[in-house]
């Protein structure tokens, strides 16, 4: 503790340097920060997928539907705990740039399958006893400011018409990271508008079902009989689990992780080199005081640790404000409304990501600050006085 | 008691025997010290002169624990410095040494206060011990008033004042000042040597100190020449001791 003024002191004897080295940190953290909210909105899927459920889809592609027929079968294969199912309706809430997930669900076992989804029961049951009812997330009620009563339309993608829902409930994540972007309409209202529309597309076939395993140890077994059920059927059918179908959905955007990890490699390296030639500066211009220090009788481990605190405390300032100000955003976004709510809908910054930008961040300070605190320690004090 | 021609007895503080020190400078070899020997007691203010190069700073440093010797033994209060290894002669080196420069070397991001404090970070003291010592320190060099003053905001003899101040915090054994007046004016070089004198007569201090300033060297109790590597005794002075 006694030497923290010291450090203190010396850290912004040189208040402009200091500071912008502590800015090339929080930019490079802040970039950091962004690419790790743009990898989790990809990989959200992935991230909170329940490693109870599996997914059942068309096997040509999970756009194509299912029968309804398909359900009982599943439920009744040893293993399964609840089956549920969804249709992906793909419209657009005024404008066609206002796309966010809508799904008509199933409202049987919904909630069994998908527990982390928190709805009151009051507002469960109001969208129950509604035909045209809807549950939106509390994240894209708030984009909206739509409170429940509102009258929502949306204009059909796959589904065409302008449909009218009735916002009865909003759910919520029950973790920070839980998707609460999605909006909710019953199955059956889709199924009946469409036999009354003499619709064929669809009816009677939801776009997938979502299996809940009493044992996930026992899935894979589970998988090859549901898939067997459906063999050589005209609906043959491709299960997964639910972190499998997350991680192949994300796919479809590319290979984001490798992207990120390029684009982050290029930047830290360049954050190495300047920090490290700031601090070489630094120690440089500072050799007389720490020929002086050493003559005192400083240790040469001293100088070292010195040295690297202060590179170190250069980088947990800039990280703190780089990391902060890229968690601010993402809360300021989902708050106030999400500019990239279409490809991106959940903007979030995982504590375990900011947690590893700290680590990085103190990596890099580390590594750019050893080679100058190594000078320090090895400095020879007479030839150093004898320069002054 | 000062002697040179090695034949001091066990009391002395600081007993050097049979110093050499040799530089090689390109192919080269610089023979800076020649079997140089020196006894120094306890309490006496000595002063080194010679002409550039004739290795006064060098046997300050050998003596500093700064540099190590090619050949020869120095030993100070029992402890032989010329055999310690490099941690143990730092260790040494904070609770023995008083280190006084010419160009005051103060650390300009301190005020005087924590200048002065330096020293006894390395130690076990509390806070408030630190500065019961420093602001004790900062009176016998007559700064108790400038203690949150920086080194930009003091002349030169008050940062060298400081840079005593700084020096004899920790109570070291013995001061080793090079051309602490070199960088000063008559007036403030004559208070800085006032305050290296109260220190080795009122408080007993063992000051060995280079100089080029006759005047400064006067103010000494003995005075030695460096010649060819080798110390002369020049006169006994009226001065400290």
């Amino acid at each position: 503790m006694k030497y923290l003024r010291f450090l203190r002191v010396n850290l912004f004897r040189k208040k402009i340097r200091t500071l912008l080295t502590i800015g090339s940190f929080a930019v490079a953290m802040l970039l950091f920060g962004l690419l790790a909210i743009v990898r989790f909105a990809f990989n959200q899927g992935v991230e909170v997928a329940g490693v109870d459920r599996l997914i059942v889809m068309n096997r040509v592609t999970f756009i194509q539907p299912l029968p309804m027929s398909y359900h009982d079968r599943i439920a009744a294969v040893p293993g399964v705990k609840a089956v549920t199912y969804a249709t992906w309706f793909g419209g657009t809430y005024q404008d066609v740039k206002n796309f966010f997930p809508q799904m008509a669900i199933d409202t049987d076992a919904w909630r069994e399958v998908y527990p982390e989804f928190v709805v009151s029961d009051d507002q469960w049951k109001a969208f129950l006893d509604d035909q045209q009812a809807a549950i939106a997330g509390a994240g894209i009620a708030k984009q909206y400011h739509w409170k429940i009563g509102d009258r929502i339309p949306i204009i059909g993608g796959i589904y065409a018409g302008n449909w009218q829902f009735n916002l009865v409930g909003i759910y919520h994540g029950a973790r920070p990271k839980d998707d609460e972007t999605q909006f909710w309409f019953r199955y059956s209202y889709l199924n009946e508008t469409l036999k009354q529309t003499g619709r064929r597309y669809g009816v009677d076939s939801p776009g997938w079902y979502v299996v809940k395993v009493v044992n996930p140890d026992d899935s894979v077994t589970i998988v090859k009989k549901i898939d067997g059920l459906f063999a050589n059927s005209s609906a043959e059918t491709k299960t997964d689990t639910d972190q499998a179908f997350a991680q192949s959905f994300a796919k479809q955007a590319g290979n984001i992780e490798v992207i990120l990890i390029s684009v982050g490699s290029v930047v830290f390296f360049t954050l190495l080199l300047v920090t490290g030639n700031t601090m070489a500066i630094a120690v440089r211009e500072r050799t007389a005081e720490m020929a002086i220090l050493k003559a005192i009788g400083f240790s040469d481990r001293f100088l070292l640790v010195f040295v690297l605190a202060e590179s170190m405390a250069i980088a947990l300032l800039g990280g703190a404000l780089g990391l902060g100000v890229a968690v601010t955003l993402a809360k300021l976004a989902m708050a106030y409304g999400n500019p990239l709510a279409q490809v991106l809908p959940l903007l979030y910054f995982p504590p375990e990501q900011v947690a590893v930008g700290f680590g990085i961040a103190l990596a890099v300070g580390g590594l750019a600050g050893l080679l100058p605190a190594l000078t320090a320690s090895r400095l020879n004090v007479v030839d150093a006085l004898r320069r002054v | 008691m000062v002697r040179v021609d090695g034949w001091g007895n066990n009391d002395s503080l600081i007993r050097i025997r049979g110093l050499d020190k040799t530089y090689r400078r390109g192919g080269e070899e610089i023979h800076v010290l020649q079997g140089l020997n020196l006894d120094v007691g306890k309490g006496e203010f000595v002063a080194f002169m010679g002409p550039s190069g004739s290795g006064k700073t060098t046997l300050l440093n050998l003596l500093g624990g700064l540099d190590t010797p090619t050949r020869g033994s120095i030993s100070v209060a029992g402890d032989e410095i010329t055999s310690m290894g490099s941690r143990n002669l730092t260790h040494w080196r904070a609770r023995h040494v008083g280190f006084i420069f010419q160009m005051y070397n103060l650390l300009p991001v301190l005020t005087a206060f924590q200048n002065v404090e330096l020293p006894l970070l390395l130690t076990k003291l509390s806070k408030s011990d630190r500065r019961e010592h420093v602001d004790a320190a900062l009176a016998i060099v007559g700064l108790a008033d400038r203690s949150e003053h920086y080194p930009g905001q003091l002349s030169g003899g008050q940062e060298q004042r400081v840079a005593i101040a700084r020096a004899v915090v920790a109570d070291p054994t013995f001061l080793l000042c090079d051309e602490p007046t070199g960088d000063l004016d008559r007036k403030s070089a004559d208070e800085i040597l006032d305050l290296l004198t109260r220190l080795c007569r009122e408080h007993g201090k063992t000051i060995l100190m280079v100089t080029h300033d006759q005047l400064a060297a006067d103010r000494a109790g003995a005075v030695l020449h460096l010649n060819k590597g080798a110390l002369a005794e020049a006169q006994s002075a009226g001065g400290a001791a």
